[in-house]
């Protein structure tokens, strides 16, 4: 009757959220808006979580050259949005690199169409990502290899954010595709 | 053993077969499926004062169906990181485990900066039950 009397006098209805108990990932609680970012979209627009606000976003961080952890998050990511079907429509996966000696905007297109051309990277200077690093808890170690090249260890989680653009979920990297599906339709459904 | 030691001893042999029997089949129950562990307020800065203060053991045990999900409330006054989430002042997050493993966190609520999480395998039989109560039960008498 409340919601009714509110709806009639004109107010939003009240966000309705999806209990804890629901999810197969971690959740915060009180959820809070996902710390923002500004960078530059491998799509040459602006990459930010604002950006994408209607939408339920997977932000997860990685780079181009990634020989095995990066490669297995998207392929996951892109399985959960093919088997969202239409759904799919409402989640837009964004991927910020760790790696911005090497990861130009144009690279990480290519990088991340071979997975889903409507996934989206985020590059920028290192100021600029180590920021964003820094807001989500992000942690980055180079290892030299013999030959001179290097390769990047790294925070590996996904982070899921709701279409209000509040950080609800944490996913630890390994969950396979049903998982995702499973949580995104509860983010889908309740905001 | 006499025929008068057997007869004595037979009520004790009961009951510990009892034991064993209802240890090993009756189904456990849990009130939480919940660990919870608190930051308290003030721990950054006890920290910074040099004080190793420790919140959290370094190693926390759970059985999946049973006891398999960690809760974490932050209560100090600056951000904490457990695992893969940073949790704000007044901010908890809740981690559920489906999987048998170990797995390592970097938990900034401890001195050295890791934590480990050992999930078990849900104990279906009844050696696996006897064994998570008698446990239980020894680490229950230590608190």
């Amino acid at each position: 009757m409340l919601l009714g009397m509110a709806l009639a006098a004109g107010a939003e209805p009240p966000r309705l959220s999806p209990p804890a108990d629901l999810f197969k990932a971690g959740t915060l609680s009180p959820v809070m808006p996902a710390p923002e970012v500004a960078l530059t979209g491998s799509d040459g627009k602006p990459f930010s979580i604002a950006r994408f606000r209607g939408k339920v976003v997977l932000l997860a961080f990685g780079f181009s050259n990634c020989g095995e952890v990066c490669p297995i998050t998207l392929a996951t990511l892109a399985g959960a949005r093919k088997k969202l079907g239409a759904e799919a429509a409402d989640v837009q996966v964004a991927y910020v690199t760790v790696d911005p000696e090497r990861d130009t905007a144009a690279q990480m297109k290519k990088f991340l169409g071979s997975f889903d051309a409507t996934f989206v990277g985020g590059v920028g200077t290192r100021a600029q990502l180590e920021a964003a690093y820094e807001s989500y808890g992000i942690s980055v170690s180079k290892v030299t290899n013999p030959d001179g090249s290097y390769t990047l260890g790294h925070s590996s989680s996904i982070y899921m954010i709701d279409r209000e653009g509040g950080l609800r979920a944490v996913m630890p990297y390994g969950h396979p595709v049903d998982d995702f599906v499973h949580d995104l339709k509860i983010l889908l459904q309740f905001s | 053993m006499t025929r008068r030691g057997w007869i004595l001893s037979a009520p004790l042999i009961g009951a510990v077969l009892a034991g064993l029997g209802w240890a090993g089949f009756a189904p456990i129950e849990v009130s939480s499926r919940e660990q919870l562990f608190e930051i308290p307020k003030g721990t950054y800065a006890r920290r910074r004062a040099g004080d190793l203060v420790e919140i959290l053991p370094d190693r926390i045990r759970l059985t999946v169906g049973l006891n398999d999900v960690l809760l974490i409330r932050n209560f100090d006054d600056v951000p904490q990181t457990f695992g893969p989430a940073i949790m704000m002042p007044g901010q908890s997050f809740r981690l559920p485990f489906e999987r048998a493993a170990s797995y390592q966190f970097i938990c900034t609520a401890h001195a050295s900066g890791q934590l480990t999480v050992d999930v078990e395998a849900e104990p279906v039989t009844p050696w696996a039950r006897i064994h998570w109560r008698a446990r239980q039960w020894w680490e229950n008498r230590k608190k």
